[in-house]
């Protein structure tokens, strides 16, 4: 028995393991794409050179991340059939569909249009180039739709039956499958999860500049852009996660029972646990720190609802509590320093110190990367809590995997994902540390080997004017 | 109406693969190529010339897949289970040829490294998708719906033949790019590179050809029984033509005609594969039919592919038209 155990548990930790990583990456670009479309309309509407100045100079970063997004998510489309090919028969007639539906609407709209982004400025009009920007921001956000449509599906399966093969197949309206009851929560929560995360990078990168040189009228921008996003988009985060809560009690409340901890039903109201150390040997929080009532007051909007715990679920269909209920904690934790964040800058804007007062851009900084940690944890919390179901109540984890995994292939494969990922997107992850480190400069990047033309990567019509193309 | 919704699948599959396998083909092979360009400006050409488009190339890759995910689920996970290691050896090949791409002009002094990463993942990644399809054509053991081989089933003389010749063919489409896209010392030697892949193409393709029939019975059918021989013998022949074609362009000194050709060339060996292997999948064990998804996954897919793929193909096409004309080496983006 030992054997396909092993073989079963390295597969998920591969598959945790690429997708926890590839996911780093989109949560940046969802958010910096959208900006990229506001700086550059921003230039286009005021002709203020600093907004062309912040286009480019995040752009470089975008280039870099979107690269890194792109290969590690070709890896994530290939990742369902490796390991994962009897989920992948099954329910292939109905995720298929949805997946290709964002590889057509989304992934070519947005490598389309990226490179006539990057390199096509001095190519096409500025409106054109405008459009595309544009088209590279909406196809972030399409991505995200279809694959959070896949992902909620799973979570709260509907519009499905069974064939003859065991698949799941379609049945009914295809707008059943797509809007799934936990779809439109989850995709709010984490389109907005991604232009929280990366207004805190950008505010980061904004503060540690504004603490080298308070007077950098690039760095003040995007700094005051940074902090009214946080201002408004931290408290919206908030409510939107507690609408998807409330969600989740309703369609999986065996995940609301790990993440609140209730090991115990509470018929006469439960309490809210902030912190202790889940015991699932004993059944029991120890060293909890709780607040009575206030958990079904948060949950039912009652303080003395009564609310089920563990207790009611089978052993063998919980998930691992103490993971998700750290996980969450981490996430929500973090999402209150946000909003402290964005009213702490509302007060200094306030009183006039938003580029001065140290406190707040030590603060900020220190919070640039919050966003990244808060959405891989509260992917933990989610996916971790559906366990021990793939598509919850109807397909195991356990009978997910392909038959004939065997530990060693996984094992080997595994190693070399991890090796490779640390390696390459860690040196990734420092070249975009070094460009962050820059300052934005005035007239970023214009390359000054090259005569005439400023950018683009032809300087051909320089040296042959009549290759020029027309306008 | 069922059975014909499956076929209108197959062929946008196969169409799919065939995309991925031409454009990301050239990219491929410049990065195979790439050892042999000078460092400093050929290299940076070289480079220059695919950078605005490889990743739109390589979305093809990610619809082949995905699209087999929802058109042919069964085959997906038959196939990916049974060619794990080519598979993810592609996938990890692929990651360090696509950071190369902005990696190597962020760090200068670690460039040399950037670049052998571009070319060994543009090599490896070449050789395990030509491994991939040998491995294909072989077969693949099932049972019931699931894999039922070993590990290394895939690891054969014929999967290395097909894939040594995926190489060599992507270094040529590499090689007519270049002759299209720059000027000068670097597209003579572009030329060079031409003639030498050229022929090893066709030694790989005459290789694979004379193999192919007898892997098995029925490919052997298909291919030298009479009648089916006067059926598939125009395809040898076109090749034939076209290679004829090809060495007169080159010769010429044409600069279009010679990537134009080796597509040719490329579409006629894959229309050979078809022959080989239809109305299989996975060749003697599952056919598109029994393979297939559900009718009504079929319809909702074929409605959008219809409206969008040619939206994709225009503004696809657009790009490379921004980016028409020779190019130079010079500074990167933005």
């Amino acid at each position: 028995m030992h054997g396909p155990f092993d073989a079963l548990l390295l597969a998920r930790v591969q598959f945790a393991f690429t997708v926890s990583f590839h996911f780093l990456f989109p949560a940046i670009t969802i958010g910096l794409a959208s900006y990229l479309a506001v700086l550059e309309g921003l230039w286009l509407k005021t002709g203020q050179a600093q907004y062309l100045d912040l286009f480019r100079y995040w752009a470089k970063i975008f280039a870099l991340v979107f690269g890194m997004g792109v290969v590690s998510g070709i890896v994530m489309s290939y990742q369902f059939g490796t390991n994962w090919a009897v989920f992948s028969d099954r329910a292939g007639p109905i995720i298929g569909p949805l997946m290709a539906y964002e590889v057509l609407t989304a992934f070519f709209l947005e490598a389309g249009f990226l490179g006539v982004v990057l390199f096509g400025m001095e190519r096409v009009g500025r409106g054109l180039h405008f459009t595309a920007t544009l088209m590279v921001a909406v196809g972030t956000v399409i991505s995200a739709f279809w694959i959070l449509s896949v992902n909620s599906w799973m979570h709260t399966p509907a519009g499905y039956a069974l064939n003859a093969a065991g698949q799941f197949v379609p049945r009914g309206s295809w707008l059943a499958i797509i809007f799934t009851p936990s779809f439109p929560y989850r995709l709010a929560h984490t389109v907005s999860a991604a232009y929280l995360t990366t207004a805190l990078l950008v505010g980061g990168v904004g503060a540690w500049h504004l603490l080298r040189d308070q007077d950098n009228l690039r760095s003040r921008t995007m700094f005051s852009m940074a902090m009214w996003m946080a201002m408004f988009v931290a408290p919206l985060q908030i409510v939107l996660g507690d609408l998807h809560g409330l969600n989740t009690l309703v369609h999986q409340p065996v995940k609301i029972m790990a993440m609140e901890g209730h090991y115990q039903s509470h018929p006469n109201g439960a309490p809210l646990i902030l912190f202790g150390i889940p015991n699932s040997a004993e059944k029991r929080m120890d060293y909890a720190l709780q607040i009575p009532q206030v958990s079904s007051l948060i949950l039912k909007h009652d303080l003395n609802a009564p609310l089920a715990g563990l207790d009611t679920v089978p052993q063998a269909d919980q998930p691992p509590v103490g993971i998700v209920f750290w996980s969450f904690r981490v996430m929500v934790g973090l999402g209150f320093l946000m909003a402290g964040l964005g009213l702490f800058s509302l007060v200094a804007r306030a009183r006039g110190t938003l580029y001065t007062s140290s406190a707040l851009l030590r603060f900020a900084l220190v919070m640039a990367p919050s966003g990244l940690i808060a959405v891989l944890a509260g992917w933990v919390t989610t996916e971790v809590g559906r366990q021990p179901w793939t598509i919850t109540g109807l397909m195991r984890t356990a009978e997910s995997a392909s038959p004939l995994l065997a530990a060693p292939a996984v094992a080997a494969s595994l190693a070399a994902f991890v090796v490779v990922y640390f390696a390459v997107f860690g040196a990734g992850v420092v070249y975009i540390l070094k460009l962050m480190a820059k300052p934005p400069a005035v007239h970023e990047l214009a390359p000054p080997h090259i005569p005439v033309r400023t950018a683009g990567i032809t300087p051909a019509q320089a040296i042959q004017p009549d290759r020029t193309p027309s306008p | 109406m069922y059975s014909d919704l499956t076929l209108i699948w197959a062929f946008i599959i196969v169409f799919a693969v065939f995309v991925y396998v031409v454009m990301d083909g050239f990219d491929l092979g410049i990065g195979i190529l790439f050892p042999s360009f000078k460092v400093g400006p050929d290299r940076d050409t070289a480079m220059n010339s695919i950078a605005p488009v490889w990743d739109g190339n390589e979305t093809w890759l990610v619809l082949g897949g995905g699209g087999l995910l929802a058109a042919f689920p069964l085959a997906y996970g038959v196939i990916l289970s049974a060619l794990y290691a080519p598979i993810i050896t592609m996938l990890l090949a692929l990651i360090f040829r696509g950071v190369a791409f902005e990696f190597r002009w962020r760090d200068p002094a670690h460039r040399p490294f950037w670049d052998a990463a571009f070319t060994g993942g543009s090599l490896l990644a070449a050789l395990s998708q030509g491994i991939v399809l040998g491995a294909l054509l072989e077969g693949i053991q099932v049972s019931g719906r699931a894999y039922a081989g070993g590990w290394w089933d895939w690891l054969t003389p014929f999967s290395l033949v097909t894939g040594l010749g995926l190489v060599v063919a992507y270094a040529l489409l590499g090689a007519t790019w270049l002759i299209l896209k720059t000027e000068g010392d670097l597209q003579r030697q572009a030329a060079r590179h031409a003639w030498r892949f050229g022929g090893a193409t066709l030694v790989a393709i005459v290789t694979v050809s004379a193999m192919t029939p007898f892997l098995e019975g029925a490919y052997f059918n298909r291919w030298l029984t009479y009648p089916n021989i006067l059926w598939v013998a125009p395809v040898p022949l076109l090749v034939a033509m076209a290679s004829l074609a090809f060495v007169r362009s080159l010769k010429g000194g044409h600069e279009l005609a010679p990537f134009l050709l080796t597509l040719l060339i490329f579409l006629l060996c894959f229309f050979g594969l078809g022959i080989s292997v239809f109305p299989y999948v996975i060749p003697g064990a599952i056919t598109i039919w029994d393979a297939a998804t559900d009718r009504s996954s079929q319809i909702f897919m074929l409605i959008g592919t219809g409206l969008i793929l040619p939206l994709i193909l225009g503004y696809t096409g657009w790009a490379y038209w921004v980016f028409r004309g020779k190019v130079q080496a010079g500074s990167y983006h933005v």
